[in-house]
């Protein structure tokens, strides 16, 4: 069961302002997600090996090949926060 | 002589090293030469975290991975895989780093340094593959920010991280497993060290077998050792007032020699690791043998074999094979038929002190040349060549320099950019050696106008003597050499 503190805490490592009313409401619906996958703790996995790829494929590499980068203004291009080439961002605290 | 350990101290650390000898960055294509670059110049889609780009692996990490770990005697596992680790922060555009967690690609290895009391082995836990964030810089001081500016050209450039066990028992050892790990790495050619943020170290340290604290954010390998001696010292004085170390996380602050409790609420649950699905799991044993192949010989066998090759004394060896490039260029001179002893005491003890005097550390060699840098301003190189460095031991072998003009010729050669053979040098200073009758007559100048120090000397003050070779060298200007100086002024006064 997710409570009320874990949300906040969700919340929390997420970067996201919630509020009191919006806690609840989250910790209502998480509860409900976690329930309905909790459905698959009822069948039987002992002795299957967990799949993490539906495709059995290994060994995925490229060369070490240097190929064009984007130009700076495009890479600034969705933003307004910008200065000296940088992304600009409030402080961290 | 068995080393006590009286405060009962253990470090283990966690390095970072970049992989910056390769073209291109992690996961895409982008190059991993931004060091004189504007921000923003070396990205695109996957570094910067945009929806929908997929990393594709560089297959030259997973090489470099594997030659790391066999350097270190570690084992290398059969399958491996990448996962992602979630946390908020403005350096980490997707929201995650892709790393390693249960499954890294090296693990138990070890490194055998030279501890408090002789060798000593240091455990190395695991050695994984992981991205570097992007990079930060503060409007004004951290404390007082307005904001932050971010760049994210260092983003997904390929990082190893390695964990060792804490196994080192005082900073010095700490400072010991660094420069040998280091070495490694450059003779390994996976690295260049002398490049900003190439190797970045947290700590972990206790005292009396409690509780540990971990360092983060050190730099240098100074540094470690100033980190680990404040925060050491720290330990021991909440513990001398009957306090209790709490396990925190600090920050170093390199300015003021000082580490800071950094608040976090984030612990490794938080990290929410889970495989990473845009990457395929990696089975990669079969690539050993021929990785073996490309292994250099490492710092310990050259320099068992530099004793064996060229008969020099141990402390020349380990010396000379502290850098794969001055090693090199060593065996550049020796090839070119020099007496491998004298070389070695010039190129060890002489040149290798001049740098390390004027804060240059040496950061190439072609097989021609030596080059080196300032530590702290890359703007101040110069070079050596191998051809100069055999004149030198050459004209010293054959009687023609004293050893003292052969010191001045190098911290010329240190200190000018122009390019001037050994010859030249001595030429223009006039540093040849001076005849015998020249220094015959020095001699007996400095006696005859040397009275005082002559009686003293004949009354059995030994000093008194070195004052009356300084009085010859100084008439020959430096040129004659020191001990027929000497042995002449004994034979004048005692027969």
């Amino acid at each position: 069961m997710i409570t009320k503190e874990d949300v906040e805490h969700i919340g929390w490592l997420a970067r996201i302002e919630i509020s009191e009313q919006e806690t609840v409401e989250y910790m209502e619906k998480l509860n409900s997600v976690l329930g309905y996958f909790g459905q698959l703790d009822e069948l039987p996995t002992k002795d299957v090996t967990p799949t993490y790829h539906v495709a059995e494929i290994y060994n995925v590499f490229r060369d070490d090949v240097v190929e064009e980068c984007l130009p700076q203004e495009v890479v600034l291009a969705n933003t307004e926060h910008k200065q000296d080439g940088a992304f600009r961002v409030p402080k961290i605290g | 002589m068995v080393y006590e350990n009286p405060d009962g101290v253990r470090i283990g650390l966690e390095i970072h090293i970049q992989l910056n000898k390769l073209k291109t960055k992690m996961f895409c294509g982008c190059s991993t030469d931004y060091h004189n670059a504007a921000p923003n110049t070396h990205t695109c889609p996957v570094c910067l975290g945009l929806p929908g780009a997929l990393p594709v692996l560089n297959k030259k990490v997973v090489e470099a991975a594997i030659k790391v770990g066999l350097a270190l005697e570690g084992e290398i596992a059969e399958e491996t895989q990448f996962h992602r680790k979630n946390y908020f922060y403005p350096d980490l555009p997707k929201g995650y780093q892709i790393t390693q967690y249960d499954f890294p690609i090296v693990s138990n290895g070890k490194i055998v340094i030279e501890g408090e009391d002789g060798e000593h082995t240091v455990g190395i836990t695991r050695a994984h593959m992981e991205e570097d964030p992007g990079k930060l810089v503060h409007i004004g001081s951290i404390e007082k920010s307005k904001g932050v500016l971010i760049d994210y050209n260092r983003s997904g450039v390929s990082l190893i991280e390695t964990v060792t066990e804490p196994d080192m028992r005082s900073p010095k050892e700490a400072r010991r497993f660094l420069d040998k790990f280091r070495n490694i790495l450059e003779y390994l050619d996976v690295f260049d060290g002398n490049l900003e943020g190439a190797m970045r170290v947290d700590a972990n340290v206790s005292v009396h077998w409690g509780t540990r604290v971990e360092v983060k954010n050190i730099s240098s390998h100074k540094g470690v050792e100033r980190a680990l001696l404040y925060e050491i010292m720290r330990q021991k004085n909440v513990i001398r007032r009957g306090g209790k170390v709490s396990q925190e996380t600090r920050h170093f602050d390199e300015g003021r020699g000082v580490t800071l409790s950094m608040r976090t609420k984030e612990e490794a649950e938080d990290y929410r690791y889970f495989r990473e699905p845009d990457l395929m799991p990696m089975r990669i044993t079969d690539w050993i043998p021929a990785v073996k192949e490309t292994l250099p010989e490492l710092p310990d066998a050259k320099r068992t074999r530099f004793i064996e090759q060229y008969g020099i004394t141990d402390m020349h060896a380990k010396s000379l094979t502290s850098k794969i490039m001055l090693a090199d260029f060593y065996e550049g001179v020796c090839a070119k038929g020099v007496d491998p002893k004298i070389a070695a005491t010039w190129t060890a003890d002489v040149f290798l002190g001049e740098l390390n005097y004027r804060d240059l550390a040496i950061s190439s060699y072609d097989g021609e040349k030596i080059g080196f840098i300032h530590a702290k301003d890359p703007r101040i190189k110069n070079s050596i060549k191998v051809s100069d460095m055999v004149e030198l031991v050459n004209l010293f072998a054959e009687g023609k320099i004293s050893d003292r003009a052969a010191v001045e010729v190098i911290r010329t050669m240190l200190d000018t950019a122009e390019e001037k053979t050994p010859s030249q040098i001595i030429e223009e200073k006039g540093l040849f050696k001076a005849e015998d009758d020249l220094v015959t007559k020095a001699v007996a100048e400095t006696i005859a106008e040397n009275e005082a120090a002559v009686q003293d000397y004949l009354g059995g003050t030994e000093k008194s003597l070195n004052f009356l070779v300084g009085q010859v060298m100084k008439k020959t200007k430096g040129t004659a050499d020191a001990k027929t100086a000497r042995d002449l002024i004994i034979k004048e006064l005692k027969g």
